[in-house]
């Protein structure tokens, strides 16, 4: 079976000091098309796209006024729909954030995007705990975070973020089902455009907000865009098996590997499990990795895993993570293009040698490059 | 003395009964390739900007979801940033409303549209806003006019602030230096209003127009001062030659109050027509499409919204029924609510009396009579008199077919506008303020 192959795209690359050995202008549409139509090109499933309400910073909350890193960011939904016309086949995963945004407006920003990409959109589901985050919208008051803290758990905050975020996945999706497939009947001996009996109300109540419905847009190609969360630990592994389609993990070892798995697996039996790795990748990749080390003036640290070494070397360790029950990577190259050429360029062909990835795109959607089936909307009569 | 350039604008055909469905050429109202077929031949007619209107609540008619017209959109900055990729020049305009928003939030988005077009992103601030529609928003509610247009107000202001908190040179990206952003050259916002509190720094660098392009639609006289303070185009239902006169010169009379010049604030009305051969046939044409936007069951649900109360047992090819309106709180919402249903109803029965109208041929007569009918000939001379007397600086077009309904009207009639020395041959500038001559 195929293994699946996903790329984590932010700024000039998963380095702080990635822009300076680059000639990425991360503000310029060609630099981001360029990107995804190299991902294409390498028939990955799909590309994801960072994003926050807040500038980046290497503090976990505020800014740090550092002026040598990359500033700036562009709304990821609207990038991923601006990349949609110019790729056909690929996967598109903007992040939003659940915690401040219109969970109405999110899902039907999704729908839009799945419908200008003919079904290959994703959603990034993140929460933002930031107290910087939460002055730039005045609404609520968040405790500063403390970078201290282990147990996000225990954290009450924290904990209402997810249940937060569990409440807008459970609205998009809803959304998402409120236009059956065959409500548009454009039935001119009646008059009727729709059938109104197929358009159903989300009737969403919940602790942060509710929602009425329907949506304002026709169901999406997909029927449900493909939902996605990153999670280090039990909280975040809880909502995504309850709420997402793929999670992306952060195992460090084989051994973590196996354990992550085996604890995502028991919360839910039916979830795709991603392994995220940073990559710096070619004979020299570990020169490289120092000296843009050297030039940010700290030893990268992430909350991936490193990797630096060839590609042959990388295939190893997935082939290895894969047997652990790993299911599919997203690799965050380092440096942007270099380290993505390597992988749309190497890696691939070293792992179709393993008989463990596509030569062609085998679907047109997002969903069917997965695996994942498309479902009948929640609301439909079973006949 | 130099003739007025006139500015044209295209409107993604609506959720209403203008957009007519029935009609065999009519095709998806969601499919991406509709809208890239509508924006390119806007972009073929070098016109200024395509248009897409916002809803956030399926429209209802007597509690249910109305199922006459055409439904179902696509959020508009999303698909607009789509369009970007498939566009060279034209200008994006997306309604986004004010209630339902946080500036923070929308002021990137509406700046990364802006980057991502290279200057073409324009923002229609609406102001809309009740119960009915709130029901999908965690702000939920009401405002009252005089409250929406001030957080409107206040909302543009500090979004400007935004826009304007980076530099124009922040980004250095200087490799040799290793100065990503200049030192000091990104302000912090600190905003303290009625409506909205909002502290910290933006993400994202100055964009190519500085501000992306404003425009205002909304017709109360709060909506009207809005626009003078704050917009670079007013998207107004007023398209007839005299209406739109005196709501010309009141709309420019204001200005001056806010220090500006009315070059500085465009007024387009959204407008429909109807093109022939002869002007018989446009008036044919006219008449037909006419009768497609009021099919039977449309004119029994006009006129519901104006009785407030079922009127479905009524032949709507027979006369009005003599009865009086409900005068409690109506059927429809999700729309602009009639003012005092009574006297429209009085109106229309003397209309129907006099003229011996059914109840078809009264809701025909009395809703959506196409502003400009005529040979291309006529369409482009009554443009061009309706700018060169100002009635307006140019027009929002609204066809009443997906995605086709604009062919013809670049085809014909803006080949002739241009022949009349009035409208561009070809984009002279990069940026929506460019073709807008917003300086
Ligand atoms: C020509 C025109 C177009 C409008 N388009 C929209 C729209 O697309 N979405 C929306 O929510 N409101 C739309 N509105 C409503 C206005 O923004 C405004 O909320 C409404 O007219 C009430 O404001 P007023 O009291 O100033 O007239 C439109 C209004 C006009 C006049």
């Amino acid at each position: 079976m195929t293994l699946h192959l996903a790329v984590a795209l932010d700024g000039a690359g998963w380095h702080p000091a990635a822009w300076r050995e680059t000639s990425a202008d991360v503000f310029s549409a060609r630099h981001w098309a360029a990107l995804v139509t190299e991902a294409e090109r390498g028939l990955l499933d799909f590309v994801t796209i960072e994003d926050a309400l807040g500038p980046q910073s290497t503090l976990p909350d505020g800014l740090d006024e550092r002026t040598d890193q990359v500033r700036g960011r562009f709304d990821a939904v609207l990038l991923a729909a601006r990349l949609a016309p110019l790729t056909s086949r690929i996967g598109l995963v903007p992040t939003a954030t659940t915690t401040h945004t219109e969970p109405f407006h999110v899902a039907v920003g999704i729908a839009t995007l799945d419908h200008v990409s003919g079904g290959r959109a994703g959603w990034r589901a993140q929460i933002s705990a930031r107290a910087s985050e939460a002055r730039h919208f005045g609404r609520r008051r968040f405790p500063p975070l403390d970078p201290g803290a282990r147990d996000l758990a225990a954290d009450p905050h924290v904990r209402d973020l997810f249940a937060e975020a569990a409440d807008a996945v459970e609205v998009a999706r809803r959304l998402w089902d409120s236009w059956e497939d065959d409500a548009e009947i454009r039935d001119v001996a009646t008059g009727r455009f729709i059938d109104r009996d197929k358009l159903h109300y989300a009737d969403f109540a919940g602790r942060f907000f509710s929602v009425k419905g329907p949506s304002i847009t026709p169901r999406p190609p997909q029927g449900q865009p493909v939902v996605t969360a990153l999670a280090h630990a039990r909280l975040p592994y809880e909502f995504a098996a309850g709420s997402a389609d793929v999670v992306y993990v952060t195992p460090h070892s084989d051994e973590q590997a196996r354990a992550v798995v085996e604890e995502v697996r028991a919360l839910s039996g039916e979830i795709k499990i991603f392994a995220d790795l940073v990559v710096f990748l070619g004979e020299d990749a570990a020169r490289r990795k120092a000296r843009l080390d050297e030039l940010d003036g700290a030893e990268l640290a992430s909350d991936a895993a490193i990797f630096t070494g060839t590609v042959r070397e990388l295939a190893d360790v997935l082939l290895e993570w894969r047997r652990a029950g790993v299911q599919g990577f997203r690799l965050r190259p380092g440096v942007l293009p270099y380290d993505l050429e390597r992988i749309t360029r190497g890696l691939t062909a070293e792992l179709r040698g393993h008989g463990v990835f596509r030569r062609a795109y085998e679907a047109t959607t997002l969903r069917g490059l997965l695996g994942l089936p498309r479902p009948a909307s929640r609301y439909a009569e079973v006949s | 003395m130099t003739r007025k350039r006139v500015h044209l604008a295209a409107h993604f055909p609506g959720v209403n009964n203008t957009t007519v469905w029935t009609d065999p050429r009519s095709g998806s109202q969601i499919d991406f390739a509709s809208f890239v077929h509508l924006a390119r031949t806007a972009e073929r007619g070098k016109l200024d900007f395509l248009f897409l209107a916002e809803g956030l609540r399926l429209r209802e008619l007597k509690g249910r979801v109305h199922d006459l017209d055409v439904v179902g959109r696509p959020e508009s900055l999303t698909v607009l940033s789509a369009l970007a990729a498939v566009t060279d020049r034209l200008g994006l305009a997306g309604t986004v409303n004010t209630t339902y928003n946080e500036p923070y939030e929308l002021a990137r988005r509406l700046s990364t549209l802006d980057h991502l077009s290279d200057g073409r992103a324009a923002w229609n601030v609406v102001t809309t806003s009740d119960a009915f529609t709130g029901e999908n928003f965690r702000r939920g509610g009401y405002l009252d006019r005089a409250d929406r247009y001030e957080r409107a107000a206040e909302f543009v202001r500090l979004s400007r602030e935004l826009w304007d908190s980076w530099r124009p040179d922040a980004v250095a990206a200087d490799r040799e230096t290793g100065t990503f952003v200049r030192p000091g050259a990104i302000g912090d916002v600190g905003h303290r209003g009625a409506h909205f509190s909002v502290e910290g720094r933006f993400t994202l660098p100055r964009s190519p127009q500085g501000h992306p392009v404003v425009i205002q639609a909304g017709d109360s006289d709060e909506g009207r001062e809005f626009a003078a303070a704050h917009a670079d185009v007013i998207f107004t239902p007023h398209g007839r030659l005299e209406d739109g006169r005196r709501f010309y010169a009141d709309v420019k009379r204001r200005l001056a109050r806010y220090g500006r010049e009315p070059h500085q604030l465009k007024i387009m009305p959204g407008v429909t027509f109807a093109l022939g051969d002869t002007d018989e046939e446009a008036a044919e044409n006219a008449a037909a499409i006419r009768r497609q936007q009021v099919g039977p069951r449309t004119a029994i649900a006009f006129l519901e919204q104006v009785w407030g109360r079922d009127m479905s047992a009524y032949d709507p090819e027979g006369p009005l029924p003599d009865i009086e309106p409900d005068p409690a709180e109506g059927v429809s919402q999700g729309r602009v609510p009639i003012k005092d249903r009574a006297a429209v109803a009085a109106k229309w029965r003397a209309l129907a009396g006099e003229k011996g109208l059914s109840i078809r041929e009264l809701v025909i007569e009395v809703t959506g009579r196409q502003t400009f009918v005529g040979t291309p000939g006529s369409v482009a001379r009554q443009i061009d008199e309706h700018v060169q007397a100002d009635a307006a600086d140019g027009f929002i077009l609204v066809p009443h077919l997906t995605p086709g309904g604009l062919d013809e009207f670049v085809d014909r009639v803006v080949p002739l506008l241009r022949e009349r020395g009035v409208f561009r041959a070809d984009y002279t500038g990069a940026t929506l303020r460019d073709h807008l001559e917003l300086t």
